[in-house]
């Protein structure tokens, strides 16, 4: 059913920090390689070794500059983004088989792939660019907040995590019911200020970014400049003479 | 957006098949018999042709019978329901028409009523997506709606009623141009909500996740020139509008209206082109473009 749920138990996502991620695209890696041998129609690439390689991934880091009004130096952000479970998603209203749900337990958005026509309807639909069409399966692809690891009994309880969370090396991605103000996420949402992207849209997403800490601003001073001003600009005496020598040696 | 020839192809064609269905339906022309069969049956291979040729651009066409399950929610999903029931109204009508000789008046109406709202659940489609600003808009209705209508009249050979909507027509697609240009630029959708990075300073998409393209690339990042966009605008109205115009004022000849029928089509098929072309999806920022 493409109608979306009033309310859902839990409200499971990510939270994102853009402070610390460093643009490794490990979790790129780690989704894809998680996403191709497990849950669903593995993700294809086609012509990966030729001239126009294209793929589908349900991860994908962008790299933003951003130069502040007061001319201080453009500073560099690495910009993760997968599907963002949004509240209101319009990515599965407009679905018409019923391919695309939300599920009431803990609000994570699937496709459910053998009802797909592969119209790619919700595609459009969606702001962020989170789902892209196989190109071999010509299935509908999108982030499934790891489903098939969240609540895998046979693996070791620290796995039990996104694949793109558990091999994040900076620590960057987090995971947890947002619905849950105690949990873990909440109150880095509620700490350092996690806001949504495009807003305006309407789609209410689940996933939050955390923004970069402001810069701190030390005025450029040296202590020791002073000292190390240069004490001759022209060599003197010996070096002088070895300076002239070889110069007119070569 | 990506201007996928099937589609464009689907909603021309079918377009001006359900605007002539829709006319059979009210009876204009009033026809019977073999002449009867001859309009009937162009109405459905248009709409009919259309409808398959749009199948082409789903990956599984095989599982297009899921999509009458979602009716409650999906657009797409009326559109089939509203196709297949205006088909089915209008194929019993014509059958009793073409072989019995029989008019039944309200099942006319209600094909008639059925083609039409065909043509809006397809519009709909468009108007309802928030993402591409372009689109979600009052113009795509009307101006489907429109188009089926005068395309429709001209097929049916009305042609008293169809010239002087012809240019109401033009005039409307210009006002909604014009329009559409604005809602655009008034987005409040921008790279600065799209990161959240805004209130930094001014951002810049300085690296795209991956070398190559990407599925979002190829679909919804297509832009096409600014200047290339105004000719085409001036040559889709030239087709759809003046030169049908013309052509109908001038004496009849059975020749004229044939070809102000395919200037028309020619015209909408551009029209329909730019519809895509033109429209930016909001995911082309975090691309940069
Ligand atoms: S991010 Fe896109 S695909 Fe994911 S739930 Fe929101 S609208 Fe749907
Ligand atoms: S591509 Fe598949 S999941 Fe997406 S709207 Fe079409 S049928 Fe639904
Ligand atoms: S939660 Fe899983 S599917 Fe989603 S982006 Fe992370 S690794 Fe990929």
């Amino acid at each position: 059913m493409t109608s979306l749920p009033t309310h859902t138990e839990k409200t499971l996502g990510l939270v994102i920090d853009l402070d610390t991620c460093v643009g490794c695209h490990a979790c790129v890696t780690a989704c894809k390689g998680w996403n191709t041998e497990n849950y669903g129609a593995p993700l294809a690439d086609t012509d990966a070794y030729g001239a126009e390689p294209v793929g589908s991934f349900l991860n994908r880091i962008h790299s933003y500059e951003v130069q502040p009004e007061n001319d201080a130096p453009a500073q560099l952000f690495h910009f993760p983004k997968s599907c963002l479970h949004c509240a209101d998603a319009p990515c599965v209203t407009v679905c018409p088989t019923g391919a695309s749900y939300k599920r009431v337990e803990d609000g994570i958005v699937l496709v459910n792939e053998s009802d797909c026509i592969g119209c790619g309807l919700c595609a459009w639909a969606c702001p962020y660019g989170a789902r892209e069409m196989d190109p071999v399966e010509k299935v509908m692809k999108k982030c499934t907040l790891c489903v098939d690891r969240i609540y895998n009994e046979n693996m070791p309880e620290e796995d039990r995590q996104p694949a793109c969370v558990r091999t994040c090396p900076a620590g960057a991605r987090h995971f947890g019911d947002l619905s849950d103000p105690d949990s873990d996420v909440s109150r880095l949402v509620a700490e350092r200020g996690g806001f949504d992207l495009m807003p305006e849209q309407g789609t209410g997403p689940v996933n939050k970014y955390l923004p970069p800490r402001p810069k701190d601003e030390i005025p450029e001073f040296d202590i020791l400049s002073p000292y190390l001003a240069p004490v001759a600009e022209e060599p003197q005496g010996f070096l002088r003479w070895l300076d002239k020598t070889l110069e007119r040696v070569s | 957006m990506h201007p996928a020839p099937s589609i464009i192809l689907f909603s021309s064609l079918s377009g001006l098949g359900f605007g002539l269905l829709t006319m059979l339906g009210l009876g204009f022309p009033d026809v019977s018999g073999w002449v009867a069969f001859v309009f009937f049956a162009l109405g459905f291979a248009l709409a009919g042709g259309g409808l398959i040729s749009a199948t082409f651009h789903l990956g599984h066409p095989e599982r297009a019978l899921k999509s009458f399950t979602q009716w409650r929610s999906s657009w797409l999903s009326r559109e089939a329901w509203a196709a297949a029931g205006a088909m089915a109204v209008l194929g019993v009508y014509a059958i009793l028409i073409i072989f019995f000789d029989n008019r039944v008046p309200v099942l006319g109406w209600i094909g008639a009523a059925l083609s039409l709202l065909t043509v809006f659940t397809t519009s709909m489609i468009y108007t309802q997506l928030k993402t591409v600003p372009r689109w979600n808009h009052w113009s795509p209705p009307v101006l489907f709606m429109a188009y089926a209508i005068v395309g429709g009249l001209l097929l049916a050979g009305q042609v008293g009623v169809a010239t002087p909507l012809l240019v109401a027509l033009g005039v409307l697609q210009v006002v909604a141009w014009v329009d559409q240009e604005k809602k655009e630029a008034a987005s409040d959708t921008t790279l600065a909500t799209a990161t959240g990075l805004g209130n930094i300073g001014s951002v810049r998409a300085f690296e795209a996740p991956h070398t190559g393209g990407n599925y979002l690339t190829h679909e919804m990042a297509f832009r096409v020139g600014r200047k290339h966009a105004q000719s085409l605008k001036i040559i889709s109205l030239i087709f759809a509008v003046v030169l049908p115009f013309v052509l109908l004022i001038l004496p009849f000849h059975h020749l004229f209206a044939a070809v102000a029928v395919l200037s028309h089509l020619a015209g909408v098929a551009a029209q329909r082109w730019l519809f895509f072309a033109e429209a930016k999806h909001v995911v082309s920022l975090y691309y940069g473009r």
